[in-house]
């Protein structure tokens, strides 16, 4: 059986009909066509699927389609507004916080909600906050920076 | 025309790759979606050995949205899949792609499910009813060839593989019999997963109407993933196969070899005659990917009164899994034995290995691939030496070093390394260090009773991978080579063609640079393309930090060709003999004659609008080079590590990391840097964290998702104290060596020989096994101090 979804992706809305076991991030995935998100593991650990719904960072993994009827949703290709880059995208290539790239979309957007939370991190806040999120290229030695980066660079703008 | 001012070879330049990956715009293997796409899923063994009575696909034949379903022995035409290095007396036994008779580990696949959705394709596979005769299993390295032991290939009695041995055994028994000092130690480097963050993937598309196939894989070496598959397994011609590895998201060593998988995808597409696309769970990976290290090593050192470093004597079991994969037989020996002399003057070295097969996934090269493990080896023996000789750490190891050299010294198993100033490297870190500070530190800590330590690594591996003459002789069954191909277009914009793969090194950007900076142009106007047989003549890919210094070269002897031509062409316009030009900021120009030149877009222009032109010169502007080195290239290092042990869980925490590390010349710090980031966190993990667990009874594989298996987190981690030596390499003119191993091959001795001096105190010398898990730390606390 089908259940009709209806939902904002990055101010476009968006309806399907899907089954009720298609998780989020295969609705983004495959059916929406935004591939920007990753899908890293089965087990929800390694946040490569980070999305913000309704504001929250979560990890579409853990999400089906279903539960996300109605929220509003914004995806790694929505932060960047009118060809500008979102400051903790810009961070992320300043301060070299990617190597292979798979890891980042979901890094950058658990990034955005820690700012928002936190909007002057401490180096442990970053890591503690970060803890749900994995990357094996970089020992996570630049994505703190890029995120302090951006910390500051989004201080300047306020 | 524009032409770059500033020397683009040695600057942090932002990466020219990353606009695409962090606006969610890379293209990865997964991403692709093809008209009349099918999804496969796989049916695995669940068990460690078993037999295959029958298999019933009655219902999930049935099941709606189902294609085809094909088994091991609907695969007919198809050999199997290769090892691609021989040692001598190796036993090599078969490996289907889909299990025909018997499985041999959990995970190992025996049929596969292709359908109209990836759902399907998943619901149909649980549907899929095998009846399995299941047997004994033996999973353990050092019980694989014990007597008793399950056989696991007829083709090798006792599960051994092979026997290998380099060095001098004679010489290693007189040195112990002089030594003053021997230490003997067990010393086992656990099995490890890879897990690059984007899991294996491929999509193979054969078109009928032409005959052609491409496959699209999350491959460090397309071509040799081509080569592989269309020479030895599949016999399909080479020339109608395409391979494309697109946007690969790490790889770590595990994203080399040939698979089942992609080579069952490839049959299958020209069955069924549409795409097929599958993507590994994490669960399927952890299963599937090749595995890394696992050895169990019986090590010994002899050592003078006054600490001279007389006689090494290694005695390795390396678990191979249940099939050779691709390289499996080097890593173990060529990769390890070869590399035992580490950056010390020693006596004499003897190291004899054993390759077993087990009831587990295949074992192959994880970043740094045998030289990890000899590093570790020499690193905590040499630590244990220190203690029996009641020598301070560093001292013992100052006291052993091969003293400077700019060309060659000859090892004592093999190895020439190409130049060397290791005491250099560590005297730089003992002072980035503080180190008699960290000392006094660590005994007022002590006085507190707080477990504080201290430990030390150096290395050397071999890479720039490798001259194809020596592998050759060696059993690859290949050469190790690279190509690079420089185009330049009439408009004098360049495009280079590389056989090099980046999956996360960087290529487009540090490749540029070497580009623009050689021609004297703007970075914006060079464009690399790699990852795809249908453009590239030809390459042997990404491993064994091989990328800068053999497919960089080949990149600057094209440029040089193309340097040679425009000479030709700039002396025809301007009347003069090529012999006097020279290439200055962009400009064929006379020499000495600034005002006399041409600018480098006119000659391509001039080369594809041949009107006024040499007689006898070929219009166009484009060069091939192979670049076959002449010797490894041996980058060296020195790493410190100070942790912190909580007595009361044995927990461990990283207080400090320096490294300071020399891969000769450097294109790009900033991404050198990183690489090294990325590096020693993977050996931290290895120390402390990571570690693959079979069931001995069971044969299954316990740690098999990200939630058993640790890998590091950000909160675990520290910042980490990054310096360098520069010693170029006499090897290759670009002097460089390879920086993409160094962090994982240091990090691990340092982390284990800190925890252990931490616990020195306790009366601890040793612990055997890694991780250093807070459990196994506090039973090695335990069991040291019980009865105090």
């Amino acid at each position: 059986m089908k259940h009709s979804v209806k939902m904002t992706i990055n101010g476009q809305t968006q309806s399907h009909e899907v089954e009720a076991r298609l998780l989020l991030v295969h609705y983004i995935r495959e059916v929406v066509g935004l591939t920007g998100t990753h899908v890293g593991c089965d087990t929800s650990q390694c946040g490569a699927c980070t999305i913000l719904m309704d504001g929250q960072a979560v990890k579409s993994c853990t999400v089906f389609a279903v539960q996300a009827d109605g929220a509003k949703i914004t995806t790694i290709e929505g932060l960047a507004k009118n060809g500008d880059l979102h400051p903790i995208q810009q961070g992320f290539w300043e301060k070299h916080g990617l190597q292979c790239g798979f890891c980042t979309p979901g890094m950058i957007m658990a990034a955005y909600q820690m700012l928002e939370r936190y909007p002057k991190p401490s180096e442990e806040q970053i890591r503690h906050q970060l803890e749900g999120n994995l990357c094996r290229c970089t020992g996570y030695h630049n994505i703190v920076k890029a995120i302090q980066w951006a910390s500051e660079h989004m201080a300047e703008a306020k | 025309m524009a032409t770059a001012t500033e020397r683009m070879f040695g600057k942090s330049i932002k990466r020219r790759e990353d606009p695409r990956f962090i606006t969610g715009r890379g293209n990865y293997t997964d991403d692709l979606k093809l008209p009349g796409m099918t999804y496969a899923a796989f049916v695995r063994s669940p068990h460690a050995h078993a037999r295959i009575r029958t298999i019933d696909l009655a219902q999930a034949k049935a099941h709606p949205g189902v294609v085809a379903i094909f088994t091991g022995k609907d695969l007919t035409g198809v050999n199997s899949l290769p090892c691609g290095w021989l040692l001598p007396d190796l036993k090599v036994p078969p490996h289907p792609p889909l299990a025909v008779d018997t499985a041999r580990y959990v995970g190992d696949p025996v049929a596969v499910v292709i359908a109209e959705s990836q759902d399907a394709a998943l619901d149909a596979a649980e549907k899929v009813k095998v009846d399995w005769d299941i047997r004994p299993a033996v999973t353990a390295t050092a019980k694989a060839a014990e007597k008793g032991a399950p056989p696991i290939h007829e083709v090798a009695p006792g599960n051994v593989a092979f026997t290998w041995q380099i060095g001098d055994a004679a010489a290693v028994d007189e040195a112990f019999k002089n030594a003053a000092v021997r230490v003997k130690k067990r010393i086992v480097n656990q099995r490890l997963v890879a897990n690059a963050m984007e899991p294996r993937a491929c999509v193979a598309r054969f078109e009928a109407a032409t005959g052609d196939l491409t496959l699209w894989v999350t491959s460090q070496n397309p071509h040799v993933h081509r080569l592989l598959m269309t020479a030895f397994v599949l016999g399909i011609p080479e020339h109608k196969v395409r391979v494309i590895a697109p946007d690969v998201g790490g790889g770590f060593g595990s994203k080399i070899f040939l698979y089942n998988e992609e080579t069952v995808c490839s049959w299958a597409t020209r069955q069924i005659k549409r795409p097929i696309r599958w993507t590994s769970t994490r669960r399927e990976a952890f299963q599937t990917d090749a595995h890394g290290r696992d050895h169990v090593t019986d090590a010994e050192l002899a050592l003078s009164r006054e600490g001279k470093i007389l006689g090494l004597r290694v005695t390795t079991v390396a678990n191979l899994g249940a099939y050779l994969s691709t390289f499996a037989p080097a890593v173990p020996t060529y990769l390890y034995g070869t590399l035992l002399n580490g950056v010390y003057e020693m006596g004499a070295i003897h190291c004899a290995v054993t390759g077993v097969f087990t009831n587990t996934t295949p074992v192959d090269a994880y970043r740094g691939a045998g030289r990890p493990e000899a590093a570790y080896l020499v690193e905590r023996i040499i630590d244990a030496g220190a203690a029996a000789l009641n020598m301070d750490v560093a001292e013992l190891r100052k006291k052993n070093f091969i003293p400077k050299f700019e060309h060659g010294y000859q090892t004592k198993v093999a190895l020439t390394y190409d130049s060397g100033n290791y005491a250099a490297a560590f005297d730089k870190l003992l002072t980035m260090l503080d180190y008699r500070k960290v000392r006094a530190e660590q005994e007022a800590a002590r006085k507190q009773g707080k477990l504080i330590g201290v430990g030390f690594s150096t290395y050397i591996e071999a890479c720039s991978i490798a001259p194809s003459k020596v592998v050759g002789s060696l059993g690859a069954q290949a050469g190790l080579y690279e190509s690079g191909i420089v185009r330049v277009h009439p408009t004098g914009k360049i495009t280079v063609f590389t056989g090099s793969h980046s999956h996360g090194q960087g290529h487009e950007t540090t490749f540029s640079q070497l580009v623009a900076d050689e021609l004297g142009v703007p970075i914006e106007d060079v464009e690399i393309v790699h990852g795809d047989t249908g453009a590239i003549a030809f390459g042997m890919g990404t491993y064994g930090s091989r990328s800068a210094s053999v497919g960089g070269t080949a990149i600057h002897m094209s440029i040089q060709k193309i340097k040679d031509k425009g000479k030709k062409i700039a002396a025809h316009l301007l009347e003069a003999s090529p012999g006097d030009m020279e290439y200055v900021n962009g400009q064929f120009q006379v020499k000495g004659v600034p005002g006399k030149s041409v600018p480098f877009g006119q000659v391509a222009l001039t080369a594809y609008v041949p009107h006024n032109y040499p007689e006898g010169l070929e219009p166009g502007l484009e060069e091939t080079s192979f670049y076959d080195p002449s010797n490894f290239c041996f980058p060296f290092g020195a790493h410190a590590c100070v942790v912190e042990v909580d007595r009361d869980t044995g927990h461990v925490k990283v207080l400090r990391y320096a490294a300071v590390d020399d891969v000769g010349n450097v294109i790009n710090p900033m991404i050198v840097d990183g690489m090294v980031h990325g590096g020693i966190a993977q050996g931290v993990g290895q120390a402390l964290w990571e570690g693959a667990v079979y069931e001995d009874d069971s044969g299954q594989l316990v740690t098999a998702t990200m939630m058993d298996y640790a890998l590091p987190k950000a909160d675990m981690l520290p910042m980490y104290e990054t310096d360098r030596t520069v010693t170029p390499t006499p090897v290759n003119p670009l002097g460089i060596k390879g920086a993409g191993e160094t962090g994982t091959i240091a990090a691990t001795p340092a982390v284990v020989n800190a925890v252990v001096d931490a616990l020195r105190p306790l009366g601890v010398d040793h612990i055997e096994t890694m991780p250093l898990t807070a459990e196994r730390v506090w039973k090695t606390i335990h069991a040291a101090t019980a009865g105090r």
